[in-house]
Parts: structure tokens; sequence; C-alpha cells
């Protein structure tokens, strides 16, 4: 029986070798299959929206634009607009007497879209509103603090 | 003389062969031959890569129809079901917007059965949800978690995640009014962890909520890229997962002994019914393998092995169990129809906007806490679900229903505690609302933290601490809860089914909902 240590043999390199190989080929595709998931450029629909407000929207009623989550309204001080997506999950509140309220787990909210009752975290966030030539320019990705209206300069 | 140097016409013999050919595909395709004596039918059973997850022979205990009620292999009927008829609309079905729902409604309308397929489809799923719980609490109540079944229940687990993720992923395919919202609110949940980073303000840094929408949805709204991941996950990844996964429960069974029995089984057994010879002896075997496989062996040493051939016996059980699956399965597609609202529209949710049906326990409790309900308090029950082989590691009442100390008493006392606190819960929260009512400007951890969906896992902890110490034994502890958590979950899911209507108000019956 020998005593001294053998000198690694040539097969076990070989094997050690190609199991590091298997376990860094697996760890470097495990990495680079986690980035695929996210797309650098992720579609999604434009946000920014340009809209004329009816000469008869009365003052603090709701004006929604067909096929967006949000409501625009014009007082006295200007106008102003409010999403409409529930902070609680997501679905679309509609505009009512007291403010919003939410089709799917009853959120309720003020005319500021402060949170009234339910489950919603969060107030309804204020979009912010820019006016020109009479249009009002929103854009949905960008939000203001609550209160900030937009005056005809 | 030898008949190969008999004088026969020149295409005799290529005649014989031929005729013998049928019979002889036969004989090699089960290679040992016709399954008629005890030998061969153990090799039926091991020369087959399928039924090789069997083991050749099976106790008669297991056979009896309380021991199991069949529920595993329904589920597994169920899901068979699902993959024969889903692969079948996958030749109908084309995974893009608005595209979708015109291909499902030409598969309802147009295609020659296909509305039939689709409602198969449909009611196996929710057969096979409803039996795997079932199957869940047979284990449970059956004590059959115990060593050496542990990790078998923790497969368990995964299966039941599976199942749940492949009835979830299905539910978007359609693209209808249902499917969009309800997809809308998953996703949302999977964000919700945002509740608790953005009230301590470090969402910015730390977003795992964020993170897993993106995941799942892989862009900020609900469309194509999220049709085509649920798909994807629907008929590819989940199904993969769960054969898999299920591969291994099967196998498992089979290397830990079959399914689990008390010590005396053989005792508790009326004597042999005579229908077919049973293993009535220790059998003549040499124990050398004994040195190679791990644990307690059932034959060793003991006496009556009260085994019979799995085949026939319980493969016939199966394919029985398999049938009457088929068969509720079919005559529920004959009488309802799976539903489909009108085309997806991101600017109206359906009012109310509810989830599947297992799922309406948790949107009761979401409708407090989205963070609570729908990740906190599920992560604790299968976490507690996954610990519950490992903490219990008593051997009383294996096999036996409701075996343990306690028994059959305790669940019933706690079936009382369990639909008592929760229907006590809800009907307090239906009639005085709930802290953000009461106080509006009071901060969202309270409400994340204190909800009925805590107060209630609070109640049943408590309870089942108390069946430990009362007791002194886990097992009647984990009895008391699991009967608890069972209690909740169906007073919650009926309540969000038959009793929240439009802004998930309450209503005696749906007959009262405000027409809009
Ligand atoms: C797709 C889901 C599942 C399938 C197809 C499945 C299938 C099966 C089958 C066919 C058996 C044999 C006994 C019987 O028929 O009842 C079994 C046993 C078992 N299953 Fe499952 N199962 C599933 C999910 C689960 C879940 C969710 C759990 C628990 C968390 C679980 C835990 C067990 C345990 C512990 C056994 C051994 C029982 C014993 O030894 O008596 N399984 N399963
Ligand atoms: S999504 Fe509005 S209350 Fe839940």
């Amino acid at each position: 029986m020998r005593l001294d240590p053998e000198p690694l043999p040539r097969r076990d390199w070989l094997g050690l070798a190609s199991l590091w190989s298997a376990a860094s080929a697996l760890a470097f595709g495990f990495i680079g299959a986690m980035r695929l998931p996210k797309a650098a450029v992720v579609a999604a629909p434009s946000k920014a929206l340009k809209l004329t407000l009816p000469e008869s929207l009365p003052a603090g009623e709701a004006f929604v634009p067909p096929g967006r989550a949000m409501a625009v309204f014009r007082d006295g001080e200007g106008v102003y607009a409010i999403s409409t997506i529930c902070t609680h999950l997501g679905c679309v509140v509609k505009p009512n007497a007291e403010g919003f309220e939410c089709p799917c787990h009853g959120s309720r909210f003020d005319h500021a879209g402060g949170v009234v009752k339910g489950p919603a975290p969060r107030a309804l966030p204020w979009l912010q509103v820019r006016l020109a030539n009479g249009e009002v320019h929103i854009d949905e990705g960008k939000t203001v603090p609550s209160g900030t209206k937009a005056k005809q300069a | 003389m030898s008949p190969s140097t008999e004088q026969r016409p020149p295409l005799a013999e290529f005649w014989d062969n031929l005729r013998a050919a049928p019979r002889r595909i036969l004989d090699t395709a089960f290679r040992g031959g016709s399954p008629s004596t005890d030998r061969t039918r153990s090799t039926f059973v091991f020369g087959n890569v399928f039924l090789h997850l069997h083991s050749a022979r099976v106790h008669r205990w297991t056979l009896r129809w309380t021991a199991t009620a069949g529920l595993g292999i329904a589920t597994t009927a169920a899901f068979l079901i699902t993959l024969v008829t889903g692969v079948l609309l996958m030749f109908y079905y084309k995974p893009y917007p608005d595209v979708a729902y015109q291909s499902i409604k030409d598969i309802h309308f147009v295609v020659p059965t296909g509305r039939f397929m689709r409602n198969i489809h449909r009611w196996a799923a929710n057969v096979m949800v409803v039996t795997v719980i079932l199957h869940m609490a047979r284990a449970f109540y059956t004590a059959a978690y115990r060593k050496p079944r542990e990790f078998n229940w923790v497969i368990g687990m995964g299966l039941l995640a599976v199942t749940l993720g492949l009835s979830f992923t299905g539910y978007l395919l359609p693209w209808d009014q249902l499917a969009y919202w309800a997809i809308t609110i998953g996703a949302n949940i999977a964000q919700s962890p945002r509740e608790v980073t953005d009230a301590l303000e470090i969402t910015e840094w730390f977003d795992p909520g964020g993170f897993q929408r993106a995941l799942l949805l892989g862009s900020e709204v609900v469309g194509e890229e999220a049709l085509i991941r649920f798909y994807l996950l629907h008929v590819m990844i989940l199904p993969l997962v769960l054969v898999g996964l299920m591969s291994i429960h099967f196998w498992r069974i089979r290397k830990d002994g079959g399914l689990a029995r008390p010590v005396d089984a053989d005792q508790r057994l009326e004597p042999e019914p005579g229908v077919y010879p049973v293993f009535t002896q220790a059998p003549e075997k040499t124990y050398q393998l004994a040195a190679v496989v791990e644990g307690r062996t059932p034959a060793v040493g003991r006496g009556p092995e009260n085994t019979v051939p799995s085949m026939p016996h319980l493969f016939y059980a199966e394919l029985g169990v398999l049938m009457l699956t088929t068969l509720i399965c079919v005559a529920l597609s004959i009488v309802s129809d799976a539903p489909l609202k009108e085309l997806a529209n991101p600017s109206v949710p359906e009012n109310p906007a509810k989830a599947p049906w297992y799922f309406l326990g948790l949107q009761e409790l979401v409708a407090f806490s989205a963070f609570m309900g729908g990740i906190g308090i599920p992560t604790i029950v299968l976490a507690g679900l996954g610990l519950i082989p490992y903490l219990d590691r008593e051997s009383e009442g294996t096999g036996l229903w409701f075996g343990g100390p306690g028994g059959w008493p305790l669940v019933k006392r706690a079936l009382v505690v369990g639909f008592g606190a929760s229907i006590l819960v809800e009907a307090f929260v239906i009639r005085y609302g709930w802290i953000r009512e009461w106080f509006p400007s009071v901060g969202q951890l309270v409400v994340t933290v204190l909800n009925p969906g805590t107060l209630l896992t609070l109640i049943y902890g408590a309870y089942s601490v108390w069946l430990v110490k009362r007791y002194r034994s886990t097992r009647a502890g984990a009895l008391g809860l699991f009967t608890c958590f069972l209690c909740g979950f169906l007073v919650l899911t009926v309540v969000g089914t038959y009793f929240r209507g439009p802004n998930w108000d309450f209503y005696w019956s749906p007959s009262q909902w405000p027409r809009h």
C-alpha cells in the first residue's frame, strides 16, 4: 500500500475540469436567463395625451378621456387631472358624487383623491397638466403633488 | 432428425413468422408475457417504465376505500384529462390579445366538439383543485406525512402550488373581462410588497414587488407580453414541472414502502377475502438487499405480509377512479358551459371583478390589505404546512383517520372554533367596517399588521398552542390548526363567492345586486 499521496491522475483532472466547467456554465447561463425576462425597452402604450375640454364641462365635474384611466377637471383655480388607477390593486375607479369609488374591493376616495374607505393604501396620484393654445397636455407618467392645478397663462 | 433439415415448401417459414407476428409483437411489448401468474404479474409491473412507478405488490390496507378515498389518483386523473383536452385546444387557440378572445369564441361556437373540449378542460381543472385540497387533507388527517414520508409531503406542497399556478395562468388565456381583471389584480398582488416598502419609504432602493410584477407581465400593463408569458407558463413550464414533481411523488411512495398504515394494520384487517392468493407467510427471500435498502423493509422479521399483486388489484382500482373522474367531468361539461364574458376592456373593470373561486377567500382578505392577504398570510400558511412533518415527530395514530392524541373529538371542537371565529370576524367586519373607516388617517402599516386576516391567524394560532399544551402533543396542535384553517378557507371562500357583489359590498344574494 502506498502512503505518499499520488499525483493527481489525468483522469481526475479531466473530471474536475468537466465538473467546474459545467457548474460555471450553469451559473452564467442562469444569470443570463435572469436578465432575459426584462426587456431593455418595454413595450407600453404612449403616456402623453392632448385633449380639449368641452366648453360646457361644469366646475368640478369629471371628464374621462375615452380609453384612458384618468379624470380631468376644471374649476375656478385651473385644470387638473387625477389618475383613476386604484392604488390598491389597479382596478379603474369611477368618479361619483362624493369623489371616486373602486368596483374591485370597495375603496372610496374624496374629490381630491384622498382615501376615505377601504384597502387602498395611498391617495390617487395627480398627473402633470400643462395648458397650451387652449389644449390640455397630460403626462400619465409624471405625477405632481395633490392640489397642483394648471392655470391659463 | 431436426426440423430445420426437414424438407418444407420454400415460403413456409416466412408464412409461419408472418402469422405469428401479431402475437410476438405483443409478447415483446410486455416483456414478461401475459400477466397471469404471480411471477408474471410482478414482471408485468417492473418491466414497464410507467407501471414501475408502482411497487409490484401492494398491501391490502392500502386498497381499502377508506385508506385514500382514491383522491391522489383522482387528482392524477383530472390532470391527465386536462392534458389531453388542453393539447386539443392548442390546435385553435392563438395567444395574442383580442385574437385570443376570437379563437376561444371559435372553439366555443364553430369548432366541432370544441365547446365540449373546452368545458371538459375547464371542469377537470376545477375538479383537480378540489381533489388536490381533499387529498392533502386526507394525507394530513391520516398522519401520513410522518417519517419516512416527510419530504413527500413537501413535494406535495410543490404540487399544490403548481396546480394553483396552472389554474391561475389558464384563467387569463380567454382574454375576456373576467380574465383581464383577475390577472390585473393578480399581478398587482405580486407587486404588493410595495405596500410595506412604500410605507417604509425604501421602494426606491429595494423593490421586490415591482420586480415580481415586471417578471410576470413583461411590461407595465397587462398586454401581449403578459399573455404570451402566461401562455408559456400554462402550456409548457408548469405542466413539465408538475409531471416532474408527480414522478418524484409517486416514486417516493414506492421507496417509502407503500402508503402509510398503522403498525398493527395486519391485525386490524379482516381475514383475506380469498379472491386471490395473498402472501400470508414471511416469504423465502434473501435479505442481502436489506444491507443496501434503507429503513424498515416491511417484510423483514414480520409475519403475514398481507400484500396482493398490483396487477390487477391496484391497477383496476386506479382505472376505476380514472373512469369515475372522467364521468364526473363529462357530466359537468354537459350541464354547464365554461364562462366567456365580453372582450377584455382595460378601461372598465368587471364589477364585481372576481378571481377564480379558490382564490376568493384570499380576495376577501386582500380587500383589507393587499400584502397581508395576497402574500403574507399565504406564505405563513404554506410555511406552516411545510413544517408540520418536521414538528410532529410522534408516532401515535399514523395511518388512521384523525389519528393521534385528541382524535375525532378534538377535530370536532376545532371545527366549532374554526367556523365560529371566522364567521364572527367576517360578521363584525361586514357590520362595522375596519380601521380605515373609523380612523381614515391611520398609517398603512397599522392596517397591514392589524386586519381580519392576521386577527384570524392569531386566534387560530393561539388555540393550537393551547392544544399543544393541553394534550402535550404537537400532533394535537396540528390537528386543531389544520382544521381551523380549512374552516377559515371555506368561510372566506363562500363569502367571497356568494355574498360579495358590486364594489365588493355585502349582499345576501346576487338578486339584490343593483342593476347598472
Ligand atoms: C397534483 C397534485 C398531487 C397528485 C397528483 C398526488 C398524487 C398522489 C397519489 C396518487 C398518492 C397515492 C395515494 C393516494 O391516492 O391518495 C399520493 C400520496 C401522498 N401525497 Fe399526494 N398528490 C398531489 C398533491 C399532494 C399534496 C398537495 C400533498 C400535501 C401537501 C401530498 C402529500 C402526499 C403524501 C404525504 C402521500 C403519502 C400518503 C400515504 O403514505 O398515505 N400530495 N399522492
Ligand atoms: S383595486 Fe380598488 S379596491 Fe382593490
